[in-house]
Protein backbone atom coordinates (compact mmCIF):
# COMPACT_ATOMS: atom_id res chain seq x y z
CA UNK A 1 0.00 0.00 0.00
CA UNK A 2 2.73 2.62 0.78
CA UNK A 3 4.70 1.81 -2.56
CA UNK A 4 1.51 3.59 -3.95
CA UNK A 5 0.85 5.98 -1.14
CA UNK A 6 3.98 7.63 -1.64
CA UNK A 7 4.59 8.80 -5.09
CA UNK A 8 0.76 10.08 -4.67
CA UNK A 9 2.05 12.28 -1.81
CA UNK A 10 5.14 13.55 -3.14
CA UNK A 11 2.87 14.48 -6.43
CA UNK A 12 0.31 15.78 -4.11
CA UNK A 13 3.51 18.54 -2.55
CA UNK A 14 4.84 19.29 -5.37
CA UNK A 15 1.24 20.34 -6.87
CA UNK A 16 0.12 22.30 -3.75
CA UNK A 17 4.08 24.06 -4.61
CA UNK A 18 2.97 24.68 -8.20
CA UNK A 19 -0.51 26.09 -7.36
CA UNK A 20 0.58 28.40 -4.76
CA UNK A 21 2.93 29.69 -7.35
CA UNK A 22 -0.07 30.41 -9.79
CA UNK A 23 -1.56 32.85 -7.50
CA UNK A 24 1.84 34.56 -6.66
CA UNK A 25 2.28 37.93 -8.96
CA UNK A 26 5.94 37.79 -10.59
CA UNK A 27 5.57 42.07 -11.01
CA UNK A 28 5.73 42.41 -7.31
CA UNK A 29 9.45 42.28 -6.55
CA UNK A 30 10.01 42.69 -3.31
CA UNK A 31 11.88 45.99 -2.11
CA UNK A 32 15.43 45.36 -0.87
CA UNK A 33 14.25 49.61 1.03
CA UNK A 34 11.99 48.58 3.51
CA UNK A 35 12.99 48.88 6.95
CA UNK A 36 15.93 51.07 5.32
CA UNK A 37 16.06 54.73 5.80
CA UNK A 38 14.40 56.72 2.25
CA UNK A 39 17.23 57.93 0.05
CA UNK A 40 17.50 61.20 0.80
CA UNK A 41 16.50 63.87 -2.10
CA UNK A 42 16.33 67.46 -2.93
CA UNK A 43 14.07 68.60 -5.67
CA UNK A 44 12.61 71.27 -7.41
CA UNK A 45 8.46 71.63 -6.61
CA UNK A 46 5.98 70.97 -9.46
CA UNK A 47 4.01 74.05 -9.28
CA UNK A 48 6.89 76.33 -7.72
CA UNK A 49 9.97 75.76 -9.81
CA UNK A 50 12.46 77.78 -7.99
CA UNK A 51 11.63 75.91 -4.65
CA UNK A 52 13.53 73.02 -3.42
CA UNK A 53 12.32 70.42 -1.01
CA UNK A 54 14.37 68.23 0.81
CA UNK A 55 13.37 64.68 1.86
CA UNK A 56 14.86 65.66 5.67
CA UNK A 57 11.93 67.99 5.31
CA UNK A 58 9.16 65.47 6.68
CA UNK A 59 11.34 63.86 9.38
CA UNK A 60 8.94 63.79 12.29
CA UNK A 61 5.94 62.89 10.49
CA UNK A 62 4.63 59.74 9.14
CA UNK A 63 4.45 60.76 5.11
CA UNK A 64 3.39 58.91 1.59
CA UNK A 65 5.74 59.61 -1.40
CA UNK A 66 3.97 58.16 -4.44
CA UNK A 67 5.28 58.20 -8.02
CA UNK A 68 3.20 58.91 -10.75
CA UNK A 69 3.60 60.84 -13.80
CA UNK A 70 0.95 62.08 -16.54
CA UNK A 71 1.79 59.58 -19.34
CA UNK A 72 1.02 56.76 -17.11
CA UNK A 73 -2.09 55.05 -17.55
CA UNK A 74 -2.74 53.09 -14.09
CA UNK A 75 -1.95 56.52 -12.37
CA UNK A 76 -5.33 57.31 -13.05
CA UNK A 77 -6.77 54.47 -11.78
CA UNK A 78 -5.28 55.21 -8.70
CA UNK A 79 -5.95 58.90 -8.59
CA UNK A 80 -9.62 59.14 -6.87
CA UNK A 81 -8.40 57.29 -4.24
CA UNK A 82 -5.85 59.24 -3.39
CA UNK A 83 -7.60 62.73 -3.86
CA UNK A 84 -10.22 60.99 -1.89
CA UNK A 85 -7.19 59.97 1.00
CA UNK A 86 -5.99 63.58 1.07
CA UNK A 87 -9.28 65.23 1.83
CA UNK A 88 -9.62 62.80 4.51
CA UNK A 89 -6.28 64.53 5.99
CA UNK A 90 -5.06 61.08 7.94
CA UNK A 91 -1.87 61.65 5.64
CA UNK A 92 0.22 63.90 3.81
CA UNK A 93 0.87 62.30 0.54
CA UNK A 94 3.66 63.52 -1.34
CA UNK A 95 3.67 63.61 -5.32
CA UNK A 96 7.40 62.39 -7.00
CA UNK A 97 6.35 63.33 -10.33
CA UNK A 98 8.46 61.03 -12.59
CA UNK A 99 10.11 61.94 -15.98
CA UNK A 100 6.80 64.14 -16.98
CA UNK A 101 6.97 67.20 -18.93
CA UNK A 102 6.20 70.04 -16.31
CA UNK A 103 3.06 71.86 -18.14
CA UNK A 104 1.34 68.40 -19.41
CA UNK A 105 1.75 67.31 -15.46
CA UNK A 106 0.13 70.54 -14.24
CA UNK A 107 -2.42 70.15 -16.50
CA UNK A 108 -2.98 66.53 -15.67
CA UNK A 109 -3.26 67.25 -11.79
CA UNK A 110 -6.26 70.66 -12.55
CA UNK A 111 -8.30 67.77 -14.54
CA UNK A 112 -7.82 64.99 -12.28
CA UNK A 113 -7.21 66.94 -8.82
CA UNK A 114 -4.21 67.44 -6.47
CA UNK A 115 -3.88 65.14 -3.84
CA UNK A 116 -0.47 66.55 -3.09
CA UNK A 117 0.88 68.58 0.06
CA UNK A 118 3.71 69.01 -2.42
CA UNK A 119 4.59 67.41 -5.82
CA UNK A 120 8.26 67.74 -6.27
CA UNK A 121 9.83 67.02 -9.96
CA UNK A 122 12.34 63.92 -11.29
CA UNK A 123 12.94 64.80 -14.32
CA UNK A 124 15.64 62.14 -14.92
CA UNK A 125 14.57 59.56 -13.22
CA UNK A 126 17.82 60.13 -10.80
CA UNK A 127 15.71 59.75 -7.34
CA UNK A 128 13.46 57.04 -9.11
CA UNK A 129 16.31 55.21 -9.60
CA UNK A 130 17.43 55.70 -5.61
CA UNK A 131 13.91 54.43 -4.67
CA UNK A 132 13.90 51.64 -7.52
CA UNK A 133 11.33 52.63 -9.19
CA UNK A 134 10.24 50.23 -11.94
CA UNK A 135 6.70 50.86 -12.55
CA UNK A 136 4.69 53.88 -12.22
CA UNK A 137 3.00 53.88 -9.96
CA UNK A 138 4.79 52.96 -6.48
CA UNK A 139 3.78 54.44 -3.51
CA UNK A 140 5.94 54.51 -0.55
CA UNK A 141 4.85 54.99 3.43
CA UNK A 142 7.86 56.19 5.52
CA UNK A 143 7.60 56.73 9.29
CA UNK A 144 8.50 59.62 11.35
CA UNK A 145 12.22 58.29 11.31
CA UNK A 146 12.38 58.71 8.20
CA UNK A 147 12.35 54.73 7.25
CA UNK A 148 10.60 53.23 4.60
CA UNK A 149 7.74 51.08 6.10
CA UNK A 150 5.61 49.34 2.97
CA UNK A 151 6.04 49.60 -0.80
CA UNK A 152 3.07 49.38 -3.08
CA UNK A 153 3.79 48.57 -6.38
CA UNK A 154 1.16 49.66 -8.82
CA UNK A 155 -1.76 50.90 -8.43
CA UNK A 156 -3.08 51.71 -4.66
CA UNK A 157 -6.51 49.99 -4.44
CA UNK A 158 -9.27 49.85 -2.00
CA UNK A 159 -8.38 46.85 -1.26
CA UNK A 160 -4.88 47.58 -0.39
CA UNK A 161 -5.93 50.80 1.62
CA UNK A 162 -8.41 49.34 3.57
CA UNK A 163 -6.09 46.13 4.79
CA UNK A 164 -3.01 47.17 4.81
CA UNK A 165 -1.75 50.80 4.04
CA UNK A 166 -4.28 52.73 6.72
CA UNK A 167 -3.77 50.01 8.74
CA UNK A 168 0.08 50.41 9.15
CA UNK A 169 -0.07 54.21 9.16
CA UNK A 170 -1.83 54.19 11.96
CA UNK A 171 0.41 52.19 13.88
CA UNK A 172 3.42 54.38 12.81
CA UNK A 173 1.46 57.57 13.72
CA UNK A 174 1.03 56.22 17.42
CA UNK A 175 4.87 55.82 17.74
CA UNK A 176 6.83 58.71 18.80
CA UNK B 1 46.71 85.60 -65.14
CA UNK B 2 44.34 87.36 -63.50
CA UNK B 3 44.94 85.36 -60.37
CA UNK B 4 47.92 84.19 -58.78
CA UNK B 5 49.12 80.36 -58.04
CA UNK B 6 48.21 81.11 -54.30
CA UNK B 7 44.72 83.01 -54.95
CA UNK B 8 44.20 79.40 -56.82
CA UNK B 9 45.08 77.51 -53.63
CA UNK B 10 43.15 80.05 -51.04
CA UNK B 11 40.35 79.07 -53.15
CA UNK B 12 40.87 75.60 -52.90
CA UNK B 13 41.98 75.82 -49.34
CA UNK B 14 38.13 77.63 -48.57
CA UNK B 15 36.18 75.02 -50.67
CA UNK B 16 37.90 72.23 -48.94
CA UNK B 17 37.44 73.66 -45.33
CA UNK B 18 33.94 74.79 -46.53
CA UNK B 19 33.35 70.57 -46.68
CA UNK B 20 34.05 70.15 -43.54
CA UNK B 21 32.11 72.30 -41.73
CA UNK B 22 29.11 69.82 -42.29
CA UNK B 23 31.71 66.63 -41.61
CA UNK B 24 31.91 68.24 -37.91
CA UNK B 25 28.55 69.33 -37.22
CA UNK B 26 27.70 65.40 -38.20
CA UNK B 27 30.44 64.47 -35.71
CA UNK B 28 29.49 66.78 -32.81
CA UNK B 29 26.02 64.88 -33.20
CA UNK B 30 26.94 61.40 -33.32
CA UNK B 31 28.75 61.41 -30.04
CA UNK B 32 26.31 60.78 -27.87
CA UNK B 33 24.71 57.84 -29.82
CA UNK B 34 28.19 56.17 -30.45
CA UNK B 35 29.29 56.79 -26.88
CA UNK B 36 32.69 55.09 -25.53
CA UNK B 37 33.57 51.94 -26.97
CA UNK B 38 35.17 50.91 -23.89
CA UNK B 39 32.85 52.14 -21.64
CA UNK B 40 30.10 50.56 -23.86
CA UNK B 41 31.62 46.96 -23.98
CA UNK B 42 32.01 47.17 -19.96
CA UNK B 43 27.98 48.26 -19.85
CA UNK B 44 27.27 45.80 -22.18
CA UNK B 45 28.79 42.83 -19.94
CA UNK B 46 27.28 43.94 -17.02
CA UNK B 47 23.89 44.40 -18.16
CA UNK B 48 23.90 41.21 -19.76
CA UNK B 49 23.88 39.35 -16.53
CA UNK B 50 21.07 41.98 -14.84
CA UNK B 51 17.20 41.77 -15.51
CA UNK B 52 15.59 44.18 -16.51
CA UNK B 53 12.23 43.95 -14.34
CA UNK B 54 9.77 45.47 -16.17
CA UNK B 55 10.72 42.67 -18.96
CA UNK B 56 11.36 40.24 -16.67
CA UNK B 57 12.62 37.48 -19.19
CA UNK B 58 15.11 40.17 -21.01
CA UNK B 59 18.47 41.18 -19.83
CA UNK B 60 18.75 45.12 -19.30
CA UNK B 61 21.18 44.90 -22.12
CA UNK B 62 18.74 43.42 -24.55
CA UNK B 63 16.16 45.36 -23.87
CA UNK B 64 14.29 48.69 -25.17
CA UNK B 65 12.45 49.50 -22.12
CA UNK B 66 12.45 52.96 -20.69
CA UNK B 67 13.50 51.60 -17.29
CA UNK B 68 16.44 49.53 -18.94
CA UNK B 69 17.81 52.60 -20.81
CA UNK B 70 17.38 54.90 -17.82
CA UNK B 71 20.01 51.44 -16.02
CA UNK B 72 22.05 51.97 -18.84
CA UNK B 73 22.63 55.52 -18.63
CA UNK B 74 23.23 54.89 -14.92
CA UNK B 75 25.65 52.26 -15.09
CA UNK B 76 27.31 54.76 -18.23
CA UNK B 77 27.75 57.01 -15.78
CA UNK B 78 29.39 55.35 -12.85
CA UNK B 79 31.36 53.73 -14.97
CA UNK B 80 32.91 57.51 -16.09
CA UNK B 81 33.12 58.39 -12.32
CA UNK B 82 35.49 55.02 -11.73
CA UNK B 83 33.19 53.23 -10.11
CA UNK B 84 34.31 49.09 -9.99
CA UNK B 85 32.01 47.06 -11.63
CA UNK B 86 31.27 45.61 -7.98
CA UNK B 87 30.26 48.82 -6.76
CA UNK B 88 28.24 49.19 -9.40
CA UNK B 89 26.16 46.08 -9.28
CA UNK B 90 25.85 46.71 -5.45
CA UNK B 91 24.13 49.83 -6.00
CA UNK B 92 21.53 47.91 -8.12
CA UNK B 93 20.89 45.48 -5.47
CA UNK B 94 20.58 48.04 -3.09
CA UNK B 95 17.99 49.41 -4.58
CA UNK B 96 16.15 46.47 -6.43
CA UNK B 97 17.84 43.39 -4.88
CA UNK B 98 18.96 40.08 -5.54
CA UNK B 99 16.05 39.98 -8.29
CA UNK B 100 17.88 42.31 -10.28
CA UNK B 101 20.63 39.63 -11.25
CA UNK B 102 20.42 36.52 -12.76
CA UNK B 103 22.73 34.59 -10.87
CA UNK B 104 21.60 34.76 -7.31
CA UNK B 105 23.76 34.90 -4.70
CA UNK B 106 24.33 32.43 -2.44
CA UNK B 107 23.15 33.34 0.81
CA UNK B 108 20.87 31.44 3.48
CA UNK B 109 17.52 32.19 1.82
CA UNK B 110 18.82 30.54 -1.48
CA UNK B 111 20.31 27.91 -0.07
CA UNK B 112 17.59 25.49 -1.37
CA UNK B 113 17.99 27.36 -4.98
CA UNK B 114 21.59 26.44 -5.15
CA UNK B 115 22.00 22.83 -2.99
CA UNK B 116 17.92 21.75 -3.84
CA UNK B 117 18.79 20.13 -6.96
CA UNK B 118 21.94 18.52 -5.76
CA UNK B 119 20.12 16.94 -2.46
CA UNK B 120 17.44 15.58 -4.47
CA UNK B 121 19.78 14.11 -6.99
CA UNK B 122 21.50 12.83 -3.94
CA UNK B 123 18.25 11.27 -1.78
CA UNK B 124 16.92 10.11 -5.31
CA UNK B 125 20.54 7.94 -5.65
CA UNK B 126 20.65 6.73 -1.77
CA UNK B 127 16.94 5.41 -2.32
CA UNK B 128 18.17 3.42 -5.61
CA UNK B 129 21.11 1.98 -4.07
CA UNK B 130 18.72 0.57 -0.64
CA UNK B 131 16.05 -0.55 -3.42
CA UNK B 132 18.84 -2.55 -5.15
CA UNK B 133 20.01 -4.21 -2.43
CA UNK B 134 16.73 -5.08 -1.33
CA UNK B 135 16.04 -6.92 -4.15
CA UNK B 136 19.83 -8.16 -4.16
CA UNK B 137 18.23 -10.26 -0.94
CA UNK B 138 15.29 -10.81 -1.98
CA UNK B 139 16.77 -13.24 -4.68
CA UNK B 140 19.16 -14.29 -2.93
CA UNK B 141 16.59 -15.87 -0.61
CA UNK B 142 15.28 -18.13 -3.72
CA UNK B 143 18.66 -19.80 -4.09
CA UNK B 144 17.57 -23.45 -2.00
CA UNK B 145 19.35 -25.11 -0.50
CA UNK B 146 21.11 -28.38 -0.91
CA UNK B 147 18.45 -30.70 0.78
CA UNK B 148 15.18 -28.29 -0.74
CA UNK B 149 17.47 -29.42 -3.83
CA UNK B 150 17.05 -33.28 -3.07
CA UNK B 151 13.97 -33.16 -1.68
CA UNK B 152 12.49 -31.31 -4.96
CA UNK B 153 14.21 -33.81 -7.67
CA UNK B 154 12.73 -36.52 -4.87
CA UNK B 155 9.18 -34.90 -5.76
CA UNK B 156 9.75 -34.77 -9.41
CA UNK B 157 10.78 -38.51 -9.32
CA UNK B 158 7.71 -39.44 -8.29
CA UNK B 159 5.67 -37.44 -10.14
CA UNK B 160 7.17 -39.27 -13.35
CA UNK B 161 6.39 -42.78 -11.92
CA UNK B 162 3.29 -42.19 -10.98
CA UNK B 163 2.36 -40.60 -14.66
CA UNK B 164 4.14 -43.49 -16.13
CA UNK B 165 1.84 -46.85 -13.72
Amino acid sequence: MMRYLLPLFAFMVLAAFLLVGLTLNPRQVPSPLIDKPAPKFQLNHLHEPDKVMSSDENLGKVWMLNVWASWCVACRDEHPLLVQLAKSGIVPIYGLNYKDERNTALQWLKRYGDPYAISIVDLDGKVGIDYGVYGVPETYVIDKKGIIKHKQIGPVTVDSLEKTILPLIKELQQQT
Amino acid sequence: MAYGLTDVMKVLLLVFLSLLIPLSGWTKEAIPVAEDPVIEKRMLALTMDLRCLVCQNEPISDSRAEFSNDIRREIREQIKANKTDEEIIQFLVDRYGDFILYNPPMKPTTIFLWFGPVALFVIALIALIVHLKRRRVQIEEVTLSHEQLEQAEALLNEEKKGKNV
